[in-house]
């Protein structure tokens, strides 16, 4: 049986999202995505020509089962955010919005603060919100209190391809979250991606380490498996780890003796 | 008001000098090691003794460069609508002692030339002027931001320095960038160069970057034009210029730009003469000082250099340009600021960028990112 992921009204067969940036070529980029089978794969507004139906990227990701998630990267506050999710909806017909507002260019955080503020008014104007943000449990039930439909808490600075570095508070999250947890950003090779779905994320997004990649189609595929099996291992429960030896002299035999 | 000048004025040039050329091959190896290259780090790698190490630093060069700009090269041009200039700049063909005829684009000859640049399949453009207030002050440089706006992704100014309030004017008409060199960071040398003009101002220029900061500018460009001085002390400044903006003002991009000196109408011959190799080790050392810069190299430079740069750090590149206003279509005879090395046709840059494995990216941006919201 296929474990699918639900968002708002969309159902997945894969829990890997991907991206377009970085890649060498068009045809690459899509060769890579149709190895991975991602389902949804976000595109920077910036880079697409809004008035061009024959834009280059969007014409090589048209396919029934690829859904395109418009993202806001390049914007700076939620003012500029909501008016770029407004094009994109307009642009590409979809209410579906991935927010990223970084206005550091150095390393690209999230903030907060403006990420809240425009979630809130993305909600109210009918938007389907996934917003890219630190991994901050506080600030992820923030955010649900207000209407998102995923969180996507990083794993490392994205692009830096480090893993699963906020581990403490990923898994903070996911305890709490009523709500999808995609681990976003950081991701640099499968068995991060794998490990971060055995922590119980319920998806993860990956790009760089695809689009840089000697070989993104074999790549791609890798993730795919990497994924799967770290959902698989996740649903079917772990072993639990042993925590120390155990001790030679018991501490607690005196018990049965009194 | 916070400034870099408190902070330019903590170095001596000559000190440096001294520290970058006493560097050992030891010290090289030493900061290859680390992980995190620092400003004090840079200076090694910008001296002679690191030359020896330049195919190392190219590797890592080449990797961190993928890693965070992926396998694209962005492509630019720029658009010269005037060359008339009060400044007497040694170097420069429009410099106002040259018998040159002055030229300013009227609006129709600006929509003629974006015609012609827009069929090439440009998307991010860089308009460029000499400073002459009257003909081309901010008023000129706004109108001409609007008159375009419609045809561009992303728009940049190579202009006179201005205030703040001019330069969020700009901002508001739609301007994304401003690229403004210091020319050298040498105080004595750069009024030897500058003799006359508001340019011969030269705190005035080094303070530019911070109007641009707090006038909420997308990105702001730097450089040193090599050939004045010393070009290793003057990076080191540039440098410098960089991690403080980058602390100051955190929510602005910013690139660095490469000019050599080249023959022109007003001939001064470069007092230090920085080789192939010598810009080789400059644009890596950048990159590992910083992973997010975005470098640049434009077609002041030969076809063979440009082939083989690509992989090695920079982020933009430059094709098919005119340096003359009109240059492209209205009067492609008149005279240029100065020569271009590499003549090649857009196209042919783009198969080249692409024959070595990495994508042109014509549109990185969008014009309703830019200006009021």
């Amino acid at each position: 049986m296929i474990d699918q992921l639900t968002i708002a009204d969309k159902t997945f067969n894969s829990r890997l999202f991907t991206g377009t940036g970085k890649f060498n070529s068009v045809q690459k980029m899509k060769d890579a995505i149709l190895a991975s089978e991602s389902e949804l794969v976000t595109v920077a507004l910036k880079r697409v020509e809004l008035e061009n139906s024959s834009d280059d990227m969007l014409v090589h990701l048209k396919g029934d089962h690829i859904h395109l998630l418009p993202n806001t990267s390049g914007v700076r506050t939620a003012k500029e955010a909501v008016f770029a999710a407004e094009l994109a909806r307009e642009a590409l017909s979809t209410n579906w919005v991935k927010l990223e507002i970084h206005p550091d260019p150095k390393y690209l955080l999230p903030d907060p603060i403006e990420t809240l503020k425009a979630t809130e008014e993305l909600v109210k104007k009918g938007f389907v919100v996934m917003p890219y943000i630190h991994a901050d449990p506080v600030l992820c039930k923030r955010l649900e209190d207000v209407g998102v439909q995923c969180v996507m808490p990083l794993g490392a600075p994205i692009g830096s391809n480090k893993g699963i570095k906020t581990l403490e508070f990923l898994e903070i999250i996911i305890e709490q979250s009523n709500v999808p947890v995609i681990v976003d950003a950081g991701i640099g090779a499968p068995s991060h991606a794998a490990y971060a779905m055995e922590l119980g994320a319920d998806a993860v997004l990956v790009n760089t380490a695809i689009a840089v990649s000697q070989n993104p189609v074999e790549i791609g595929r890798a993730f795919k498996l990497a994924v799967e099996a770290g959902r698989m291992a996740y649903m079917a429960k772990l072993a639990p780890i042993k925590k120390g030896a155990e001790a030679s002299s018991p501490l607690t035999s005196f018990l049965s003796e009194l | 008001m916070k400034s870099f000048k408190d902070t330019f004025e903590k170095y001596d040039w000559d000190s440096l000098e001294r520290e970058i050329y006493e560097v050992t091959a030891v010290d090289v190896q030493n900061v290859l090691a680390k992980e995190k290259i620092d400003l004090q780090d840079f200076k090694t790698l910008i001296s002679p003794a690191a030359k020896a190490f330049i195919e190392p630093m190219a590797q890592r060069s080449n990797q961190l460069t993928r890693k965070r700009f992926g396998n694209t090269i962005q492509m630019y041009i720029p658009m010269y609508l005037s060359n008339e200039c009060q400044n007497i700049c040694t170097y420069c063909g429009f410099s106002m002692t040259n018998k040159i005829r002055r030229k300013t684009l009227s609006d129709a000859e600006i929509l003629k030339e974006v015609e012609h640049i827009k069929n090439l399949g440009y998307d991010h453009i860089l308009l460029v002027t000499g400073e002459a207030n009257k003909t081309v002050g901010v008023s000129y440089i706004a109108h001409a931001i609007e008159l375009i706006r419609d045809h561009f992704s992303n728009i940049s100014i190579e202009v006179q320095p201005l205030d703040q309030e001019d330069y969020e004017i700009l901002v508001n008409a739609g301007l994304y960038a401003v690229l403004v060199y210091q020319e050298t960071y040498h105080e004595a040398t750069y009024k030897t160069h500058h003799p006359k003009g508001k340019k011969s101002n030269f705190n005035y220029r080094l303070a530019t970057p911070d109007r641009l900061g707090r006038a909420g500018v997308h990105k702001i460009g730097l450089g040193a034009l090599f050939g004045l001085e010393d070009w290793r002390v003057d990076s080191f400044y540039t440098a410098l210029h960089l991690k403080y903006l980058q602390k100051t003002y955190w929510k602005t991009k910013y690139s660095i730009s490469f000019p050599r000196l080249r023959p022109h109408e007003g001939e001064v011959a470069p007092k230090v003469e920085m080789t192939d190799s010598d810009l080789v080790q400059l644009i890596c050392a950048y990159r590992l000082l910083d992973e997010d810069v975005e470098l640049s190299m434009s077609t002041r430079e030969n076809e063979q250099f440009r082939n083989n740069i690509v992989p090695l750090g920079i982020t933009s590149i430059s094709a098919e340009s005119k340096t003359n206003p009109g240059g492209y279509s209205v009067e492609p005879q008149s005279l240029e600021q100065f020569e271009i090395s590499d003549e090649r046709s857009t196209n042919q840059i783009k198969e080249m960028i692409q024959s070595k494995g990495y994508e042109v990216v014509w549109k990185d941006w969008d014009k309703n990112y830019s200006g009021a919201f």
